[in-house]
């Protein structure tokens, strides 16, 4: 299986995104670069608004996330509640 | 000459402060709530005591009945610190000031039918001094409460209650005139819709015990009021009588409750979850503090919805114990 991967700037906005992506995500791998922290998975990579919302405390915007996103590879589903990264077989 | 761009990098020695490492590992980074909150107040070098009170310490576990392993169990949802807050405050204002601007331009207070514009003054002005008891209750429980984690939110409490009375004085002095407040004024005083509440206030100023105070006041009597007459009354009986205007002026305080609601009953819940000496306690200040606050809430309605306000006054109540339910409080 191919990975998927998303990559956020390292700041005070995207640690409670990492956090979630990695409580939602057990095969998610954490690579951290300068600046910059790129989260790999294999095949699949879901990023759900409710986790987030519990670790920030109040309501979030899924597009919120692009302030903060460099890059990303996969397809991508994207909805209010999720925004999923996979590659379609 | 050739020039080669390298990148290196610098781990950093360590994430954040030895004590907040302690409470959450060395290794991840904290949030500027966290680093803002735990273990902000000082505890030892307190070799005097205040003379205004010799049995305490300045901070005191002792001055309430809840018993705490670790007052900072508590967290506030929001994670609301200095920053965050004034943040997150600085935006509504500019939302409320919108909408009063919104109301004021377009003559909007004129199209108010007249017994409405009446019922809304009666109603909602004596509640300034609400929310100015709220405030001093507010500063009383961060003054002597335990631990920043539950201290802290009460001063921006504190502070908003302030702010609604001021909002309130607004809408009294755009729908009426000057004189509308000393009017206000008079009826907390002297009309006998106004005395049970008034009394609930004004016992809640003496009350020694800042967790009984923080109950009777952010849990028991807002969490009853703000459903009631600004959920209720306002955004949806009023409105539907042409008070829309009136709905809009009160948006904060609407938002306002559906925000703290969430900081109250975490609290609520951590400190029920700690032991059932705490859970016995709280229950019997809930029932207590709510029942007082039902009954003196009830003329209140009437105001607006007159034969109708035990019916509203019941259904809040039922509200208000699914959710001290959830936040695992036995009534």
């Amino acid at each position: 299986m191919s990975t998927v991967f998303l990559a956020l700037q390292t700041n005070e906005e995207t640690r409670p995104i990492i956090e979630a992506i990695l409580q939602d995500n057990s095969n998610a791998v954490v690579d951290e670069q300068p600046a910059m922290v790129k989260i790999n998975a294999d095949g699949r990579l879901v990023v759900r608004r409710e986790t987030i919302e519990e670790i920030i405390g109040r309501e979030y915007d899924l597009q919120e996330m692009q302030v903060n996103m460099i890059t990303m590879s996969g397809n991508l589903d994207q909805t209010d509640d999720e925004i999923t990264l996979f590659w379609k077989s | 000459m050739q020039i080669d761009l390298r990148t290196v990098t610098i781990k950093p020695l360590r994430q954040t402060f030895d004590n907040i490492a302690r409470r959450i590992g060395a290794d991840k980074p904290a949030s500027r709530y966290q680093e803002g909150t735990l273990d902000m107040q000082q505890e030892a070098n307190y070799h005097y005591r205040p003379t205004w009170d010799p049995d305490h310490l300045i901070y005191d576990r002792d001055r309430t009945a809840i018993r705490m392993a670790d007052w900072y169990s508590f967290k506030d949802p929001r994670q609301f610190y200095y920053g965050a807050y004034t943040l997150a405050r600085a935006k509504q204002q500019d939302t409320a000031e919108a909408n009063f601007d919104f109301v004021e331009n377009r003559g909007l207070a004129a199209t108010l039918p007249e017994d409405l514009r009446a019922t809304v003054l009666q109603l909602l002005l004596p509640l300034r001094h609400v929310a100015w008891g709220a405030n001093m209750n507010n500063a009383a429980v961060c003054a002597y409460g335990y631990g920043t984690a539950f201290t802290q939110p009460c001063i921006y409490q504190a502070m908003d209650q302030l702010g609604i009375a001021q909002y309130l004085t607004r809408v009294g002095l755009l729908l009426g005139d000057v004189e509308v407040l000393d009017t206000a004024k008079q009826s907390w005083m002297d009309d006998d819709t106004w005395q049970g509440l008034r009394r609930y206030v004004e016992d809640t100023m003496v009350l020694k015990d800042p967790f009984e105070l923080f109950v009777a006041q952010n849990v028991a009597l807002d969490g009853l009021l703000y459903p009631l007459v600004y959920e209720t009354i306002i955004d949806d009986v009023l409105s539907a009588q042409g008070g829309t205007p009136v709905a809009m002026l009160t948006q904060f305080m609407t938002d306002w409750h559906a925000e703290t609601r969430k900081w109250t009953d975490a609290t609520m819940k951590t400190a029920a979850a700690e032991s059932g000496d705490n859970k016995e306690v709280l229950g019997k200040w809930v029932t207590h503090w709510r029942d007082r606050a039902a009954s003196a809430l009830l003329p209140v309605a009437r105001i607006a919805v007159g034969e109708r306000a035990d019916e509203l006054t019941a259904e809040v109540v039922q509200q208000f114990n699914a959710r001290m339910a959830k936040a695992g409080v036995a009534l």
